[in-house]
């Protein structure tokens, strides 16, 4: 059993069977050009690259290369459908452990390549293109928000190792000078600090959850429920357009529409 | 002038707090605050914790005008829990913005100052404050289709987590000696890569690596002032009236991919070493 997460591999290639790859990227990026039903696509994952030229990202981890990466992959496809019709949609596969943690990484700018990362997803947005962050393992924090976050629509796979969280255990408990076993005790009582699935999608954030069968190495059954889920979420972005107004109205996240209510009337 | 008449003439910016540099940046009485502190919007996660909540969030969102165009403020309390943003802060940020954007649509040229002393999520409200900022990005991208978004880093926080990405989605960022930007925290990177990678107690290092000084060397901010209220203003204002870069630097992504593939990326890292990478062009 390797160290990394080998989920987003799996799923890419599961995903993307028959699909062409895209070249001159860096290794940690997997990208291919497919179609889901009678819909262009460009899938994209980040997966580990065990031999990354830089050392704090060879776990699958969104660093510079894999951040300004994306964003390339991106715009690809905005300036190459500008004037279509038909515009691509992209699949964010998303199994992401973290962003890079390095002193190289901090002093080479990972803020700006990963903010590259989220403006290139959040233009292809407003350009008119689907964007869908699929789950299917860890949505870390910064490497969530350059990988997925942008998304017209975020669908989470059922599972135990499916998380999204703004921090790792152990630094989360340091920093809010707490023990991780006080750290835990929130989490159970406090929906936006769990870890779970269950927790966040009670936040109203997810468009949709999914069971399958085998979230490590998907089954022909898993693969054909979560594409057909992903052509339901094009067919709604078609129909109810690009922003992100969808992730608002749960109770858990009550106080996100108050403000802006109360925002509209005071401008 | 001399140097004692020069100080007494300078007002720091540093000093203050997030209102009262939100009032400092915009034209004399033009300030309004929305959703000011006596309307005590605040975090409903924050009690059950044992945290003492604060009646603004610790985020100040004022309309007003700067060099005489419309402009919203919005401006982060560095004094309350770290500048960290939950539910409530993160909402006010995002909904400014994404008004803005609808001004624009609607044929009204508000532009956007952020004011950012922050350490990014308060993992307090973890996933909310990371959905928030997701929103806060989504709002900055979405407002400069029109018009620029100014990013002013002053200290004494610095910039740091998912608002450090937002730091990078600016049109236009102004940064000062006192101040920081980098994604990790200090302490964090310390956590999570060893003392070795990084050691959060070492100021000096930290400065050298993620100071003011170093990311306007290194073209990772547009402009470096002194910690005064004039020349901050003065500054701010010229970008609002520039209106958008030609070249935002979150869209240079082949430019970047190429300085990276000529680094050696085998020793450890030396500032000097990013400024010739990232400026070397430069005359």
């Amino acid at each position: 059993m390797s160290s990394y997460s080998l989920r987003g591999l799996n799923w890419f290639n599961a995903l993307s069977d028959g699909a062409k790859p895209v070249e001159g990227l860096p290794v940690s990026l997997k990208v291919a050009d497919g179609v889901l039903g009678d819909q262009p696509v460009r899938f994209i994952a980040v997966v580990a690259d065990p031999e990354n030229r830089f050392v704090r990202a060879r776990n699958g981890e969104v660093g510079l290369l894999e951040g300004w990466g994306l964003a390339k992959a991106v715009d690809e496809v905005i300036a190459a459908d500008q004037n279509k019709a038909q515009k691509r949609a992209l699949i964010a596969i998303v199994d992401v452990p973290s962003q890079a943690y390095g002193r190289r990484e901090e002093a080479l700018g990972i803020h700006q390549a990963l903010a590259g990362a989220a403006d290139s997803y959040a233009r292809a947005r407003l350009a008119g293109h689907a964007v869908i962050g699929l789950l299917v393992g860890k949505a870390m924090s910064g490497a969530f928000l350059a990988h997925g976050y942008q998304a017209n629509r975020l669908i989470a796979l059922r599972d135990p190792g499916v998380m999204v969280h703004a921090m790792g255990k152990a630094s989360a408990a340091r920093v809010t000078l707490r023990s991780v076993e006080e750290l835990e005790a929130f989490a159970a009582s406090v929906p936006p600090m769990a870890y779970d699935i269950d927790s966040y999608a009670s936040l109203g954030l997810l468009w949709e959850t999914l069971s399958v069968e085998q979230i490590e190495q998907p089954t022909s059954a898993d693969l054909a429920r979560v594409a057909e889920c992903l052509g339901q979420a094009m067919g709604d972005i078609a129909e109810k357009g690009a922003d992100l107004s969808g992730r608002l109205g749960a109770a858990n996240r009550a106080a996100s529409s108050k403000v802006r209510q109360l925002l509209r009337a005071q401008w | 002038m001399t140097d004692s008449a020069s100080l007494l003439n300078k007002h720091s910016f540093v000093e203050l707090g997030a209102r009262q540099r939100a009032k400092a940046l915009l034209d004399a009485g033009t300030f309004r605050e929305l959703l000011d502190p006596f309307q005590r919007i605040m975090s409903p996660w924050l009690s059950r914790q044992g945290v003492v909540p604060q009646a603004d969030d610790g985020v100040v969102i004022a309309k007003g005008s700067l060099a005489g165009l419309p402009v919203v403020v919005a401006a982060i309390e560095g004094a309350f829990q770290g500048g960290s943003l939950g539910e409530v802060g993160g909402a006010k940020i995002a909904g400014a913005l994404e008004l803005a954007a609808e001004d624009n649509r609607n044929g009204i040229p508000t532009r956007a100052v952020l004011l950012l002393e922050t350490g990014g999520v308060r993992l307090q409200e973890a996933n909310l404050g990371l959905a928030a900022i997701a929103d806060i990005h989504a709002a900055i991208v979405d407002l400069q289709q029109y018009q620029p978004v100014v990013g002013v880093v002053a200290g004494s926080v610095g910039c740091f987590g998912g608002m450090s990405i937002a730091a990078g989605l600016c049109s236009y960022l102004l940064v000062t000696q006192e101040a920081r930007l980098g994604l990790n925290g200090p302490q964090v990177i310390e956590q999570e890569a060893g003392l070795e990678e990084y050691d959060s107690r070492d100021r000096p290092f930290i400065w050298s690596l993620t100071g003011g000084e170093q990311r306007f060397a290194s073209g990772l901010a547009d402009g470096y002032v002194a910690d005064d209220v004039v020349q901050i203003r003065q500054q701010v204002g010229e970008w609002l009236k520039q209106g958008l870069p030609a070249q935002p630097r979150s869209r240079q992504a082949g430019l970047f991919l190429q300085r990276l593939a000529r680094l050696d990326a085998e020793p450890q890292i030396e500032p000097s070493v990013v400024r010739d990478l990232y400026q070397g062009e430069r005359p």
